[in-house]
């Protein structure tokens, strides 16, 4: 195995794209290490992106937010104006692992290990994120949604790397929130996972919402029926009830050691609207 | 097999070692090293007990590369006290009884440490959760807690 | 000064023993520097890796080993051709390399040294082995059918009459009790039979096992390992090696965790073959996974059990099913679990049948009490019930039932002095008691019981020329023990505890020492210390009369001090320890004690635990909001060390209760080994658990000890399945109780609730 660490992302592409073989980008390492050491891939190249210009900054613009792909969750955490305008996102990204997973673990590497479990990726579909790509024809920016394809697999080709997150700017009265269902309070991989960010108007009247499930489908899903429940409600117990049907209704999940199918639909539902709840009363600046 | 040269700064020395690519800090640490004081409970990131601190974080150091270490600076379970003087979280652990087998410790001491440094006065929950990352399978916990609970009000005495 | 010396521990005042001094070992602890045994090393050492079969049941055909043995860097390779003329326990050696089958997913079946870790896990891919898979069978109720997949041909059922004539996965049957619970039932008003099933768990000890071995050319070995008893790690090697024992010195390293899974050999044999055919050093160290796979959990449980009560609340007849698998061989707790079903009670008409199942899951090892947690969350479950069925609160239930002094136990001998009822009074008392439960919540109470054990012990006492004193013992140090033996040699010697240095010494430089385990070491080493004093304080009085001119006889021992026995024996300044030592040399040379017994006398003990919990009505989700246990240690030696073992085994218990599980997949492989899928309790899962010391002195015991570390897991997973029951409002029968387990309890309640509207 071969461990680059360049400092451009040209050379980080360049890199990928020109090994034969297994090459594999390392941000904060959380899912890659684990998966070498339990043998399920032996890269023959790694490239550490933690050294490239602005891989570890947040850059916060008109249009919302740039996070770099090496920025990890306890970083995410500590910024005030994401956690204020995301509060839903940052949560997520700061229930991958305990603090030692924090200190390295990414957004980014949480999309692009392409978990169906992966907690910040609902989180982040909700919040309508999306990533830019870096490649050997330039870059492309796509929907967060669009990144995994199914477990462990993406969309990225050969030489992509994902090189920030974008997060929009947030609209006035609106909230987002995300919750998981664990066995245990801490170091377990999600059961199910619900991500909500809602819009309300000055009646408090839902105009927008996204709604996404996590660990209920072979990818994180977006389930535009349960926002349907959502809009145009004042996130009343009608509404709630539809919404969390909604949401059981899009899944489609395994038993696993995790997990019983039964169990995962019907926790998809209350945690919907658990989490719907959640970013309502943020938004009603609760 | 080309060996990577890597310099860092390890409990406050300069430290300069070859490594494998695929080794990672931990196997440097103890096997290259002699800090066997951090130790591997999993190699997964699990359970903790090869807690050390990059950069002033709390880290697996199973699931960092040797490689990465560069330029790093870090602290292990060794280097947490001062000469011959305990840290008061060493002291407490003691008087509390807040290890059995001792296996976990140098990994609770070190991100109980990094939960210290960052909030000096953390609630029962926030060391709870503080710690959620480090097995302890003796103890049960609770005389770990309050150490952790002791030392940070001795601490703050100062 | 006679050995046999006796105080009345009851109104004793002890000067040091009850206080909580800091340990000797704490320091090394804290900073790094107390070597485990992964952390050795030795010039030229090689890397041991296993190789393990992926499958649940195989016969291997063969394996082929040569295009490893060409790898640049493999230095030895063992499979089970170089364990065929092992001598001892057939099913230990077979555990430890498969012989014709592997017996299940994780079973070692070839183990390579190499120069370095990369090399070893490279020449274990190349090693090719042929296997013709099997069906295979992992639930204990399906490896007890007719048609079963055989395990072992030629395994006929021990302890039934006539025996019988075909081979079954069913190693052995036990029976205990008296009476006959049929007519007990007959007298009882109210009667509940119900059955239970508990996972398999493992001991979770963060300490993955390693050792690091060598051997000589002529045959001189050298063993570094973690392990709970290390005379036993190398009798057995000894003989799966074929060596004489004194030519196997082994060491005991610091232990990172055992609770009962390090009582038996996983890898040792297997390090020390390697390191004999390759002529170095060789360390293995188990991956987390491996120590998963293959070394040994406890039991899974299946169990029926049947109690009658009275409206009064007397309990008429009490009856147990007990079957256990305990993975590939013979040897599931099964028959000390029948013991304590019912040993809290004292019961006219009992009794409890054991099953030991073999299955197609790694050899179970102890796990603390072994066999009894299991089958007290059967029995006090139904209790629970069976109290709220007559409207009577639990403790009243179990106290008007409660095991005393004299009592005829269910498993056979009369109860000397016991603490049971003090145990439940105290626990009654207890503020947590009648503390109020919030919504959702529920309180469960429980009681539990462990038989302790004493065993062979033997320990060395020695003064050194300025009067401080070396101990050294043989048990391995599991929960703090140097720090208790350290308080007793102190306390019977009369100086100060820092002038007392407690060690584990090697194989080669003490005699033979049980394992640490059944809750001995504070009980026995403790005992044989007390003795190795009184026996150095004999001749350090012997010493003083000398340098006096008197007779030994006219010397007593007062607080550190030789001091005449009256006016007649002379007018003589009393001698301390110290000056005593310092002239050793020219009084007869060093002074020593010693002690050597097979320590009987161990007192049972009991604990009752209360806990209350929170279960989530959507999800299932179960929290622990309270827990405070209250348990008899006779006497605590070091009362700190003594809570530690009550909370661990609680917080143990809470994880068997709700989360941890063996689960197997239908290819009867395992599906969470690791600690990310097998969910030990987590800081942020708990509150704090409260303990209660109660001291009924054991009438064995010089001090009045009794063992503490095990009892503390056996009411837990009853008590938390109450509390949950009560939670919930519907009976759990089934451990863990996990969410998808508990919300469908639930639902299903919710449902037959519905239907009968």
């Amino acid at each position: 195995m071969r461990y680059e660490a360049p400092t451009t992302i040209n050379a980080a592409v360049k890199l990928l794209a020109g090994k034969a073989g297994v090459a594999r980008v390392l941000a904060g390492g959380t899912d890659l290490l684990v998966q070498m050491r339990t043998d399920r891939i032996a890269p023959d190249l790694v490239v550490d992106v933690k050294r490239i210009a602005g891989m570890r900054a947040i850059a916060t613009g008109a249009k919302g937010f740039k996070i770099g792909a090496a920025v990890s969750g306890a970083e995410l955490g500590e910024h005030k104006a994401l956690r204020k305008a995301w509060p839903g996102v940052v949560e997520a990204a700061n229930l991958i692992g305990p603090k030692q997973i924090q200190s390295r673990a990414t957004i980014a590497g949480n999309v692009c290990n392409a978990s169906p479990a992966a907690d910040s990726v609902p989180a982040l579909v909700a919040a309508g994120a999306s990533a830019v790509i870096a490649g050997t024809k330039g870059k492309r920016t796509v929907p967060v949604e669009t990144i995994a394809v199914g477990p462990g697999r993406t969309s990225l080709k050969k030489g992509e790397i994902v090189e920030a997150i974008l997060l929009p700017k947030r609209p006035p009265r609106s909230g987002d929130a995300y919750l998981r269902f664990i066995p245990r309070s801490e170091m377990d991989i999600a059961v199910v996972g619900v991500g909500v960010s809602l819009t309300l108007d000055t009646k408090g009247v839902c105009t927008a919402a996204r709604v996404a499930l996590g660990a209920v489908a072979e990818r994180v899903l977006l389930v535009p029926e349960a926002a349907k429940a959502l809009i145009g409600s004042k996130i009343d117990d009608d509404a709630l009830a539809r919404l969390a049907a909604a949401a059981s209704a899009a899944c489609r999940p395994i038993d696993d050691k995790r997990g019983t199918k039964e169990f995962r639909i019907k926790i998809a539902g209350v945690l919907a609207k658990r989490a719907a709840q959640a970013a309502a009363a943020r938004a009603r600046g609760k | 097999m080309t060996k990577i040269n890597v310099s860092t700064t390890i409990n406050g020395d300069a430290v300069d070692y070859l490594c494998d690519a695929e080794s990672t800090l931990l196997d440097v640490l103890r096997d290259q090293l002699g800090l066997t004081g951090s130790k591997e409970g999993c190699g997964t990131g699990d359970c903790g007990a090869c807690s050390v601190l990059v950069d002033g974080r709390v880290t697996c150091s199973c699931l960092v590369l040797g490689a990465e270490a560069e330029g790093r600076t870090i602290l292990t379970v060794e280097g947490i006290a001062e000469g011959g003087k305990l840290h008061p979280l060493q002291e407490k652990f003691l008087e509390f009884a807040a290890l059995q087998c001792g296996v976990c410790t140098p990994g609770f001491l070190v991100a109980s440490k990094a939960l210290l440094d960052r909030n000096p006065n953390p609630t029962e929950e926030e060391i709870r959760f503080g710690l959620a990352g480090n097995l302890c399978r003796c103890t049960g916990y609770d005389k770990i807690v309050r150490a952790v609970q002791a030392a940070a009000a001795e601490m703050r005495k100062g | 000064m006679p050995l046999d010396t006796q105080i009345d521990p009851a109104t004793h005042k002890f000067k040091l023993v009850g206080s909580r001094p800091l340990r000797p070992d704490g320091v090394d602890k804290v900073t790094g520097r107390a070597r485990f045994g992964a952390d050795a090393t030795a010039p030229g050492m090689l890397v041991g890796r296993i190789l393990r079969s992926p499958h649940a049941h195989a016969r291997i055909r063969k394996i082929d080993t040569s295009r490893a043995e060409k790898l640049p860097g493999v230095k030895a390779i063992v499979t089970q051709a170089d364990f065929k003329d092992a001598k001892g326990d057939q099913d230990v050696v077979c555990n430890v390399m498969a012989r014709d089958k592997a017996l299940y997913d994780g079973h070692a079946v070839a183990a390579v040294a190499a120069t370095d870790a990369l090399v070893a896990r490279k020449a274990l891919k190349l090693i090719k082995v042929d296997y013709e898979v099997l069906p295979h069978v992992t639930d204990v109720d399906e490896s007890m059918k007719p048609g079963a997949p055989l395990l072992h041909a030629g395994m006929i059922t021990e302890g039934v009459e006539p025996p019988p004539k075909k081979a079954s996965n069913v190693a052995g049957r036990c029976e205990f009790g008296h009476g006959d619970p049929e007519t007990g039932f007959k007298q009882a008003d109210v009667v509940i039979e119900r059955t239970f099933k508990t996972e398999a768990t493992h001991q979770g000890y963060i300490e993955p096992h390693a050792c690091l071995a060598s051997v000589t050319a002529d045959g001189h070995a050298d063993l570094w390992v973690c392990t709970q008893g290390h005379y036993m790690v190398r009798n057995v090697c000894a003989e799966i090696l074929g060596m004489d024992v004194s030519r196997l010195r082994v060491t005991a390293s610091e232990i990172g965790g055992g609770f009962g899974g390090k009582t038996t050999v996983f890898i040792e044999p297997v390090a020390l073959a390697l390191a004999r055919k390759s002529g170095k050093p060789v360390k293995i160290v188990m991956s987390r996974e491996e120590v998963f796979r293959a070394s040994g959990p406890t039991s899974s449980a299946s169990m029926t059990v049947k109690i009658g009560v009275t409206r009064a609340g007397k309990i008429t007849g009490a009856f147990a099913d007990i079957r256990m698998q305990g993975g590939a061989f013979a040897g599931a707790p099964t028959s000390l679990g029948a013991m304590s079903a019912f040993a809290c009670y004292d019961l006219e008409h009992v009794k409890a049948i054991g099953w030991d199942v073999v299955t197609n899951r790694p050899k179970q090892a102890a796990y603390r009490a072994p066999g009894a947690p299991m089958v007290a969350f059967a029995v006090e479950s139904v209790l629970d019930e069976l109290a709220q069925k007559i409207g009577m609160d639990p403790i009243e239930l179990r106290l008007k039932n409660a095991a005393k002094e004299g009592t005829q136990s269910s498993y056979g001998p009369k109860f000397n002095r016991i603490g049971l009822t003090a145990c439940l009074e105290a626990a009654r008392k207890h503020p947590h008691y009648t503390a109020k439960l919030g919504p959702n919540q529920g309180r469960g109470i429980a009681a539990g019981f462990w038989f302790n054990f004493g065993g062979q012990t033997c320990v060395s006492l020695n003064i050194g020329v300025d009067g401080t004193v070396a101990l050294a013992v043989g048990t391995p140090d599991i929960g703090g023990s140097r720090a208790s033996m350290c308080l007793i040699a102190a306390e019977e010697l009369g100086i100060p505890y820092d002038k007392v240095r407690a060690i584990v010494a090697d194989t080669s430089s003490l005699g033979h020492n049980d394992i640490s385990e059944g809750s001995r070491v504070t009980f026995s080493t403790g005992l044989a210390t007390i003795q190795a004093a009184r026996d150095a304080i004999g001749k350090l009085c012997a010493r003083a009369a000398k340098m006096w001119g008197i007779s030994p006889e006219a010397v007593v021992w007062e607080n550190g001090y030789a001091k005449p026995a009256g006016s007649n024996a002379g007018n003589f300044e009393p001698l301390s320890l110290a000056a005593i030592a310092k002239k050793a040399a020219k009084t007869g040379g060093p002074i020593a004690g010693h002690y050597e017994v097979n320590a009987d006398g161990a007192g049972v003990s009991f604990a009752v635990h209360l806990t209350d919990a929170e279960v989530d009505p959507e999800t299932g989700r179960v929290q622990i909001k309270r827990y405070t246990v209250v348990q008899d240690a006779g006497k605590a030696v070091h009362p700190s060390y003594v809570e530690g073992q009550f909370q661990g085994g609680a917080v143990q218990g809470i994880g068997w209760a709700i989360n941890e599980e063996y689960v197997y997949g239908k290819d009867g492989r395992l599906q969470n080994p690791g600690f990310l899928d097998y969910r030990i309790p987590v800081a942020s899962d708990l509150p704090m658990i409260d303990t209660v010391i109660v001291e009924v002195p054991n009438p064995g015991h010089p001090y009045g000890v009794r063992g503490v570390g095990e009892t503390s897991i056996v009411p837990p997973l009853a008590a938390v399945a109450n509390a949950v029951s009560n939670a919930a409002g519907v009976r759990l029968t089934a451990l863990p109780m996990s969410p998808p387990r508990v919300l469908k309890a639930i639902d299903e309640a919710a449902a037959v609730k519905k239907r009968k509207r």
